[in-house]
């Protein structure tokens, strides 16, 4: 009786210090330098890779998505090498990964942390909500002024209607 | 220099409304003005609109200028499948100004940034319509002498009236209007217009039907209760006769008191009403010509 205590009580040693091995073990790869993208919804992870154009640049992406997160539930991580970005490029994924944190790495020690901001005007990424506006019948850049960033609202510059945040459909 | 296009009524300053109203007093009095000689404008309506276009076309022609064009879009390279895009690109290099009504929002805004040579909205889908909006000022400054301190009543379609909400938007730029509006539960002022006139600090007043109240009024300006605007064809019922204006309305009413209407009317104001001096709506119709021919002169820089 007391050996089978004893060995269960080993087991389940033995079985924590296997879980604490797991979560510690990065899930994605470290860069040497670059920037790692964290805390995406993972349903946008590929919305994201496309705004940002990861899919066209020379340096190696590594990504993984449906990570447990605390805040998001399931989110994705982007680790580009030798990729940085300016603000104005990445403030462009504001809108469908608002909480989406971002570290500059150099020798794998992160130098400079950032988060994202909503834009003054927001060109592309986003439908107009309104079916009889141009933008919705021609092959035509959207473009909009963003009039509220909390809860979003945004004024069309073609037919003026405001697409706001339960309307948000991306192109 | 930069081409002036006026595609909504907020592209105009205060100043410019007030340079178009005084060019348009100058037409009224002078109107054939041979300014567009040698000038060529194209006429695209991709909707029909008889009214807005032959007003246009008749100020294009005092002004001594061309017109090339179309009515509406059913002989169309647009029914072949060209794109608003292809056709403005092809047009502006044949025109020297660009007059468009189209049925889709935003559309007129599209154009403007396409072609090289200016482009005036005549009307986008339920978007803007400022020749209009300008036409009704120049009408009520006609009528009242100023744009300061009028107590503006507006009845009907307050929902989706794209003149309504235009003209709103321009009368907030002068001292001091009042605004009351008529309109069913349906098709009532949106939030956006009740916010902006909020923040400006100008006083407003929602009503559901006429009241004595219109004997404080300096200007009605009624508009359409359309059918097709109501979810609940009963509904429409109920006030289909709820803002119909009648001439025994107007008794107790102010002696300065002008009625406009965009036109066409259908039954909101009963034609006993034509009779009555305070009835302006075909005179607004006849200023339309004169306003346009001066957004035409202001945007052409022929003044």
């Amino acid at each position: 009786m007391i050996g089978l205590k004893c060995s269960l009580r080993v087991r389940y040693v033995i079985y924590n210090i296997k879980l604490k091995r797991m979560k510690k073990k990065l899930k994605v790869s470290a860069i040497r330098n670059g920037t790692v993208i964290d805390h995406i919804p993972a349903g946008n992870l590929f919305k994201v890779i496309a705004i940002l154009g990861l899919d066209q640049v020379e340096g190696q992406i590594t990504f993984g998505t449906n990570l447990d997160s605390g805040k998001l539930g399931r989110k994705a991580i982007i680790k580009a090498s030798e990729t940085y970005f300016e603000d104005d490029d990445i403030n462009r994924i504001a809108l469908i990964a608002p909480h989406a944190k971002l570290n500059i790495i150099k020798d794998y020690q992160v130098v400079e942390k950032k988060v994202v901001e909503i834009p003054e005007t927001i060109r592309g990424i986003v439908k107009c909500f309104n079916p009889q506006c141009i933008t919705n019948n021609e092959e035509i850049t959207t473009f909009f002024q963003v009039v509220s960033k909390n809860p979003i609202a945004l004024k069309c510059r073609y037919c003026e209607k405001i697409t706001g945040s339960d309307q948000l459909t991306m192109k | 220099m930069k081409k002036k296009d006026l595609i909504s009524i907020t592209d105009y300053t205060r100043e410019e409304y007030l340079r178009i109203m005084e060019l348009a007093g100058e037409f009224e009095k002078n109107p054939n003005q041979n300014l567009l000689a040698g000038k060529v404008v194209a006429s695209l309506f991709f909707e029909p609109s008889t009214r807005t276009r032959l007003s246009f076309e008749s100020a294009i022609n005092r002004l001594g200028g061309k017109i090339i064009g179309f009515a509406d879009s059913d002989n169309l390279s647009v029914k072949k499948g060209e794109t608003l895009h292809d056709t403005i690109r092809m047009v502006s290099s044949y025109a020297d100004l660009i007059v468009i009504r189209h049925p889709l929002e935003g559309s007129a805004r599209y154009a403007a940034e396409i072609s090289p040579v200016p482009v005036l909205n005549a009307g986008d889908g339920a978007n803007q319509h400022p020749t209009q909006t300008l036409l009704d000022m120049y009408s009520i400054l006609k009528t009242q002498h100023t744009f300061d301190n009028l107590n503006i009543f507006i009845v009907g379609d307050l929902k989706y009236g794209r003149t309504v909400h235009s003209l709103l938007m321009a009368m907030s730029q002068f001292e001091n209007p009042i605004f009351n509006f008529i309109a069913p539960d349906e098709l009532q002022m949106p939030q956006e217009y009740k916010l902006y006139l909020r923040e400006k600090g100008i006083r407003f007043f929602e009503h559901k039907e006429f009241t004595e109240i219109i004997s404080e009024a300096d200007i009605i300006y009624m508009t359409r209760v359309q059918k097709e605007r109501f979810s609940d064809p009963i509904e429409y019922e109920k006030v289909r006769n709820v803002y119909i204006l009648r001439n025994a309305m107007l008794n107790n009413t102010k002696p300065n008191l002008r009625i406009l209407h965009p036109l066409p009317r259908v039954n909101e104001i009963h034609p006993d009403v034509d009779k009555n001096e305070k009835a302006y709506y075909f005179e607004q119709a006849r200023n339309g010509v004169f306003t346009r021919q001066a957004i035409i002169a202001h945007t052409m820089n022929l003044k």
